[in-house]
């Protein structure tokens, strides 16, 4: 435990460094899906102020603060960490770098994997090198995700992998993906599934994206044809995959929670909305009345994310937390982007119209109720596993 | 940012709180209060002072326990999962609050009085039906050195039955509060009928006498007392309706447990699984808000406004979620006096308007979060 003298010194150190490198063009304004920094080695930065900023916070560990340093991080502590949230909030500052690589492999390799395996994956995910992709749906495996089907058969020194992924979110950007495979199919459906780690560039990968309702393609179909994966790329043990698939789906669920801020990294719902309407207009008294119960319900949401994360520091956590936080988040997020779209009228109708890509934004958060188990998936675990209803 | 863990402490005294209630304020004693015509019960009241429950925000200087805000609504949490009735809320956490903001004397002496449970508080501050204190059109006027108190105030929880009176009233140049008995001469004081069976009351003053000594604080500066006691009101009264709302849901759970239909118990449907799971969702969020508002009181008071009000909103309207879908689930015997569900629903009812309702909190987060 840090002394408080020490927490302030940790403040003002890094609220300099802050101040000294975060560009101007990395603070303040919406944030969106098409503004996010992802790395990897086919990314295009928008700007060079973004990658500036990618690369110098990589340098400091602060692209993955709470990791440890030897990995890529900056090693902060809990109270450190809510520090560092409320200076990059003070400021206004958007995430250096995000990716599905912090997001779910990160935590789930800091906890499954090997010395070995930390060593080589992690630093090049924290500095923003290798962008990774989820390999978990299939045609036949949504919510039923155990039920995955693409194979890995034993081939002494490596797996060969046949088969097809669906929802493979940016797979087509990606330089490695992380998968599950069958690799015992007379085991129980949960017991023979591997957790891979494949390359991208391998023979045999192929992609191909998927055009969704935005209009976007941010999804994609991954096909696996006699892909040979080494031995030494498994996390866990082999035909123990699921273990580490729902230690990951966790995190996944969390990050989709976006802990009730997906919106405008913690700004305010109302001011976003104001901005929306035209010169000298008004906010309409039921949206207003629907913003402000949005906003209570995004603090305290956001709270319960900062909650969770105390409990599990204190060693108190709930298990299922993450599905009440990825129910409760997205559920909100998609109410949210529709006061968006409803304050901002006609001009919201257009695409890339005079609010920019608002319509794509607001039709992609209609997967987040969907995406890492839907609603009323995150509703059964509660009622079976929290309250103990049902068989 | 507050810790958001319950300490060691809090978790030990709401466990200790759990043990006395269960077995001196179940369901059932407030059943038997409500049946007997009464609204307070002096013996258990003089019981949760002797623990330290009354001085629970009096410094240890004047007799109290001092355990703080979070320990308040940890309190106020326990209490509300079993429907308890006490003045906690207006004597121990509001009125102790604004006489803690008070450094005289008197106030010192008022705050002994509290802690040992000898004197209990009220908090008339609404006139209208709707909670808006700075309002307040009752109007002290000057007479030599005291004042004159004349109007109506109403919704004045616990006030038929309490030794004083917190009063919110206009003078010249602003509102300002007085702290008098609650027998002094013209006050009319008449009880409620509430449908949640708690002391309530109307009360009318008639050209009242209040000395200066009757003044708490400052004459015009009413809010630089008020403002942090209703605050402190306000995240108690939440962590309350915070244990109401888990009490009814706890009921409900039990119930789809237990209550067999088409040959099963009717927790087996998926309907009624996701309507209790939306509602333990709820209950979850809401019990960061409460905590973070206890947290708030006791480290950044001056701060704490919004953290107070999202308590608040939250609180009320997952209390009144809870209690709603409690009866729904609970289906025809949810509707019946003899069972105990229906108590939570009109409790609900009056902590959602006391201290200002869901409407009123949040837009004052809103305004807080400029909007």
């Amino acid at each position: 435990m840090q002394s408080n003298q020490e927490l302030e010194g940790f403040r003002i150190e890094l609220r300099d460094w802050l101040e000294a490198n975060c560009p101007a063009e990395m603070r303040g304004g919406e944030a969106s899906e098409a503004s996010i920094c992802w790395g990897g080695k086919n990314f295009e930065f928008e700007s060079d102020a973004q990658r500036d900023w990618m690369e110098r916070a990589a340098s400091k560990g602060y692209t993955v603060p709470t990791w440890p340093v030897e990995y890529g991080g900056a090693g902060l502590t809990r109270p450190q960490e809510k520090i560092f949230k409320e200076e990059m909030n003070r400021i206004g500052a958007r995430s250096p770098l995000d990716s599905f690589g912090i997001w779910m492999l990160g935590p789930a390799l800091l906890h499954f994997g090997s010395h070995e395996q930390k060593l080589h994956y992690l630093p090049p995910i924290a500095r923003g090198e290798i962008r990774w992709c989820q390999g978990y749906s299939e045609p036949g495996a949504g919510s039923d995700l155990a039920s995955v089907q693409t194979r890995g058969e034993d081939k002494g020194d490596h797996w060969l992998v046949n088969g097809q992924k669906i929802w493979t979110s940016y797979a087509d950007k990606a330089d490695w993906i992380f998968a599950l495979i069958r690799t015992d199919r007379e085991a129980p459906k949960h017991k023979g599934i591997s957790f891979l780690l494949i390359n991208m560039e391998d023979a045999g990968v192929e992609t191909r994206p998927i055009k969704l309702i935005s209009g976007a393609s941010v999804f994609c179909e991954t096909f696996f044809t006699d892909v040979k994966v080494p031995k030494d790329q498994i996390v866990g043990t082999e035909n123990r995959g699921w273990d580490v698939a729902k230690y990951l789906l966790t995190h996944e669920r969390e990050m989709i929670s976006g802990g009730g801020q997906g919106l405008s990294g913690g700004r305010a719902l109302g001011a976003v909305l104001n901005e929306s309407l035209g010169e000298g207009q008004e906010m309409e008294t039921t949206l207003r009345a629907d913003a402000m119960r949005c906003e209570v319900d995004a603090l305290a949401i956001g709270l319960t994310l900062e909650r969770y994360k105390d409990q599990a520091e204190a060693g108190t956590g709930a298990g299922d937390a993450s599905a009440m936080l990825k129910y409760m988040g997205t559920e909100l997020n998609k109410q949210r982007h529709e006061l968006l779209m409803a304050a901002g009228g006609s001009d919201a109708l257009e695409w890339d119209g005079p609010l920019g890509n608002r319509p794509a934004d607001w039709l992609r958060t209609k997967a987040n109720s969907i995406e890492g188990g839907t609603s009323e998936v995150m509703l059964s675990i509660v009622s079976r596993r929290v309250l103990g209803l049902g068989a | 940012m507050a810790n958001l863990v319950m300490t060691e402490d809090e978790t030990m005294l709401a466990d200790a709180a759990r043990g006395f209630l269960d077995k001196s304020a179940p369901v059932k004693a407030f059943r038997d209060l409500r049946d007997a015509g009464k609204t307070h019960d002096a013996k258990m009241w003089k019981e949760m002072a002797e623990m330290g429950w009354a001085g629970v925000l009096v410094p240890e200087s004047a007799g109290g326990s001092d355990m703080g805000h979070a320990a308040a609504g940890v309190l106020a949490h326990e209490m509300g999962k079993t429907l308890v009735v006490s003045p906690f809320l207006s004597t121990a956490v509001i009125a102790a609050t604004a006489l803690r903001n008070v450094s005289d004397a008197r106030a010192e002496k008022a705050l002994a009085a509290i802690a040992t449970g000898d004197v209990t508080y009220a908090l008339a501050v609404d006139e209208t039906p709707k909670f808006n204190p700075e309002a307040a059109s009752m109007v002290a006027t000057r007479e030599g050195n005291g004042f004159r108190l004349s109007g109506k105030k109403t919704f004045v929880v616990d006030g038929a039955l309490a030794d004083r009176l917190l009063v919110l009233a206009k003078t010249d140049e602003g509102l300002t509060l007085f702290d008098i008995p609650a027998d002094r001469a013209g006050i009319n004081r008449t009880a409620q009928n509430m449908i949640d069976a708690r002391d309530s009351a109307r009360i009318d003053f008639d050209n009242v006498e209040a000395t200066g000594d009757d003044v708490l604080g400052q004459v015009d500066s009413a809010m630089s007392i008020l403002k942090p006691a209703l605050e402190a009101g306000q995240a108690a009264l939440a962590a309350e309706m915070a244990g109401l709302s888990a009490g009814a849901f706890g009921m409900t759970v039990a119930y789809l447990k237990e209550r067999k239909q088409f040959g099963t118990v009717i927790g087996n449907f998926q309907a009624l699984q996701h309507r209790a799971a939306h509602l333990w969702c709820d209950i979850e969020v809401t019990a960061s808000a409460i905590l973070n508002a206890g947290r708030m009181l006791d480290e950044d008071p001056d701060n704490a406004t919004m953290a107070v009000s999202l308590a608040k909103a939250r609180a009320t309207s997952t209390a009144q979620l809870a209690v709603q879908e409690g009866v729904q689930m609970h289906g025809g015997i949810g509707m019946t006096d003899a069972y105990d569900i229906g108590f939570y629903m009109k409790r609900a009812r009056v902590g959602a308007e006391w201290l200002g309702d869901y409407g009123y909190h949040a837009a004052q987060v809103a305004k807080h979060r400029g909007f």
